[in-house]
C-alpha cells in the first residue's frame, strides 16, 4: 500500500501514564493508517498495554493527546471508545458461554421489535438478529453453520472467531485485538489469523497486539516497537528480520544500526 | 439452520418436569386419592409461597448468586402488612403496599452490599437472614397478628374450574411465572441476567452495567418476596412471626431441583415451578401413603444433592 498519502485514522502524541512512581508511558507518539494492520510489539514493560488501554478508554492518560480522524477525543471508558467506533477483542475470550452466538454477538445491543412488542414489551427481534448475525458471519467468511448454537460448543478459535466478528460488525473505525491468539493452538490461530485480515481487507484498520512474532510477520502491514514508554521504530515487516526487529525491542540494537528501508 | 432439533428444548431442562412426572406416577399407583383435582388443587395451594418465592431466587442464582435472606424477608413482608392494618388502621391497600416495600427495601439492601462492597452474595444474605428474622420477632413480640380484615386474604379465596376448587393466588403465581419467564426470554434486560451469570467479565466489556443489572435482580427478587407474603397471609389468615422458615431452604431446593445452574446463567424460571411441585407432590404423596414427616425432609434432601450432581455432570460432559 502507499505509505506516504494514507489517511491516519487515529493518533496520540506524547501520552504520557504515571502510576506513581512509575512512568509507564513516558510520551509516546502512535500511527494508525486507514486499512491496515499494525502490530503493537514490546518487551513486558515496555508501555504496550498502557498505549491500548488509553486508546480504547481503559486509563485515562495523564498527558498528551488523542485523534480520531484527526479530532481530538477524551475517552473516560471503554464505552465511551465503543461509542466512538473503536471495539477491541480481548486475549480471554470474552464471550458468554451459555449464551448463543447470535445473542454473544449482539450482547449489550439487542435489536428489539418494531411498534408495541419493541417499545412497551420490551420484545426482543430475535429473528432479526439471527438473520443479521449469519449475514455477518457469512460476510467474513467464518464457517460457522449455526448461530443458535451455545458458545461453550465452540472451539476455543471459533470463539474468538465470534468475539472478533463482533467487533468487526459494530466497529465504525478502528478493531484494537489484545493478544487474540494467546490462548489458542496452532490450527485455532491460523484462523483467528486469516480472520483479522479479512476484517482489514473489508476496510477497517487493526490494532494487533502481540508476543507472537511469527504472527506478527506474518499479518502486520506495519509494526509498532514499543521500548521503555516510547515508541522505539515502526517498521516494515517484509523488510527487516524478526531477530533484527526483536534486537531493537529489547535494546540490542538501536534504530541508526536498521536499515533505512526498514522503517515505515 | 433452524432444525426441529434446535427447537427442542435440551435434556437438562426437560429433566425436571420428567422427575415430576415419575413422581406423579408413582404416588397414582400408591394412593387413590393422590391423583385427583381436588388434591392437586391442595398441592398448588401448599406450594404458592414457596412458588413466587422461587421466582426470585431464580433470578438471583441465575446471576450466579444466591439468597438465604428470602424466607425471613417474606415473613417480615407479611407481618409489616398485617400489622400495619390492624394496629396502625391502615387502609389494606396501603397496608399491602408497606409489606411490599418492607421487602423490596431488604432486596436493595442485599443488592447493594453485592454489587457496592462486593461481598459475596450468601455471607451477604446470611446477615440480612438473621436481622429479618430478628426484626420481625421484635416488631411482632414474636406473636401472630390475628383479626386480619379479610380483603387482605382475598387471594386465598377460591373460584371453580371444571368441579375443583382453584385459589386466586395460585392464578396469581402462574401469571407471575409466565411474566419472569417472558422478561427472562423476550428482552434484553433478562438476557443480561443470564449473560452477568455467565460471564460477568464478558459481560461488563461489552458495555453493559453488570452491577444495575445484579442490583435491579435483587430488589425485584425482594418485590416477589413482598407478593409472597400476601400469599401467605392469604393462606393462613394471619401475620405470622414464624412464617417462612421452610420456603426459606424450600425456595432454593425448588430452583435446583428446577434445573437452574447454581454456577449461574443457566436454567429456566419455569423449571423452578417445576421443582417447587416437585416438592409439594413429594410431601403431599408421602403424607398420603402414610409415611412420617421426617421421610419427607430426608427424601428432599437425597433430590437436591441428586439435581446438583446431574447439574455439575451436565456441565463436565458439555465442556
Amino acid at each position: 500500500m502507499s505509505q506516504t498519502q494514507t489517511h491516519i485514522v487515529m493518533q496520540a502524541k506524547g501520552l504520557v501514564k504515571r502510576y506513581g512512581q512509575v512512568v509507564a508511558l513516558d510520551g509516546v507518539d502512535f500511527e494508525l493508517r486507514a486499512g491496515e494492520i499494525l502490530a503493537v510489539i514490546g518487551d513486558n514493560g515496555a508501555g504496550k498495554s498502557s498505549l491500548i488501554k488509553a486508546l480504547s478508554g481503559a486509563t485515562i492518560p495523564d498527558e498528551g493527546e488523542i485523534l480520531l480522524d484527526g479530532k481530538p477525543i477524551h475517552f473516560k471508558s471503554p464505552i465511551d471508545a465503543r461509542r466512538a467506533g473503536i471495539e477491541t477483542v480481548y486475549q480471554d475470550l470474552a464471550v458468554a458461554p451459555a449464551m448463543t452466538i447470535a445473542e454473544n454477538l449482539f450482547l449489550g445491543r439487542e435489536l428489539r421489535r418494531p411498534g408495541f412488542l419493541g417499545t412497551v414489551l420490551r420484545m426482543l427481534d430475535k429473528k432479526k438478529m439471527l438473520t443479521e448475525s449469519v449475514a455477518r458471519m457469512n460476510d467474513l467468511k467464518v464457517g460457522i453453520r449455526s448461530m443458535t448454537q451455545a458458545v461453550e460448543t465452540l472451539s476455543g478459535g471459533q470463539r474468538q472467531c465470534v468475539a472478533v466478528s463482533r467487533a468487526a460488525a459494530f466497529a465504525q473505525h478502528v478493531v484494537i485485538m489484545d493478544e487474540p491468539t494467546a490462548a489458542l493452538g496452532v490450527k485455532e490461530s491460523n484462523m483467528v489469523l486469516e480472520l483479522i485480515r479479512r476484517v482489514r481487507d473489508r476496510g477497517l484498520p487493526v490494532i494487533l497486539i502481540s508476543h507472537n512474532m511469527p504472527h506478527v510477520f506474518e499479518i502486520a502491514d506495519r509494526v509498532h516497537i514499543a521500548r521503555l514508554g516510547k515508541r522505539a521504530a515502526v517498521v516494515d515487516p517484509k523488510k527487516i528480520s524478526m531477530s533484527d526487529a526483536v534486537a531493537v525491542m529489547t535494546g540490542a540494537k538501536s534504530v541508526a544500526e536498521l536499515p533505512a528501508e526498514a522503517l515505515a | 439452520m433452524n432444525t426441529w432439533k434446535d427447537r427442542l428444548p435440551p435434556l437438562g431442562t426437560l429433566g425436571p418436569f420428567l422427575a415430576l412426572l415419575a413422581a406423579c406416577a408413582f404416588f397414582a399407583s400408591q394412593s387413590s386419592r393422590f391423583l385427583t383435582g381436588e388434591n392437586f388443587s391442595l398441592i398448588l395451594q401448599q406450594v404458592m409461597v414457596v412458588g413466587v418465592i422461587a421466582i426470585g431466587q431464580t433470578l438471583i442464582i441465575l446471576t450466579a448468586g444466591i439468597d438465604l435472606s428470602c424466607g425471613m424477608v417474606m415473613a417480615l413482608g407479611g407481618i409489616v402488612m398485617t400489622k400495619f392494618c390492624t394496629e396502625l388502621g391502615l387502609p389494606v391497600p396501603l397496608a399491602i403496599v408497606c409489606g411490599l416495600t418492607a421487602t423490596t427495601l431488604f432486596g436493595l439492601v442485599n443488592g447493594l452490599l453485592v454489587t457496592r462492597i462486593k461481598l459475596p452474595p450468601f455471607i451477604v444474605t446470611l446477615g440480612t437472614l438473621n436481622i429479618a428474622f430478628a426484626i420481625t420477632q421484635l416488631y411482632s413480640s414474636s406473636q401472630t397478628v390475628t383479626e386480619v380484615p379479610d380483603s387482605m386474604t382475598l387471594l386465598g379465596n377460591t373460584f371453580n374450574l371444571g368441579g375443583t376448587a382453584v385459589s386466586y393466588g395460585v392464578v396469581l403465581m402462574l401469571m407471575l411465572y409466565f411474566a419472569a419467564w417472558f422478561g427472562l426470554r423476550e428482552t434484553a434486560s433478562g438476557r443480561h441476567v443470564y449473560a452477568v451469570g455467565n460471564s460477568p467479565e464478558a459481560t461488563r466489556l461489552t458495555g453493559i452495567a453488570t452491577h444495575r443489572v445484579l442490583l435491579g435482580v435483587y430488589v425485584l427478587a425482594g418485590l416477589f418476596y413482598g407478593i409472597a407474603s400476601l400469599l401467605s397471609v392469604a393462606r393462613t389468615g394471619v401475620g405470622d412471626p414464624n412464617a417462612g422458615q421452610t420456603e426459606n431452604l424450600d425456595a432454593i431446593t425448588a430452583v435446583v431441583l428446577g434445573g437452574t445452574s447454581l454456577f449461574g446463567g443457566r436454567g429456566i424460571v419455569l423449571g423452578s415451578l417445576v421443582g417447587a411441585m416437585i416438592v409439594g407432590v413429594f410431601r403431599n404423596g408421602l403424607t398420603l401413603m402414610g409415611v412420617s414427616s421426617i421421610y419427607q425432609v430426608l427424601v428432599t434432601g437425597v433430590l437436591v444433592i441428586l439435581a446438583v450432581a446431574a447439574d455439575q455432570l451436565s456441565r463436565k460432559g458439555g465442556r
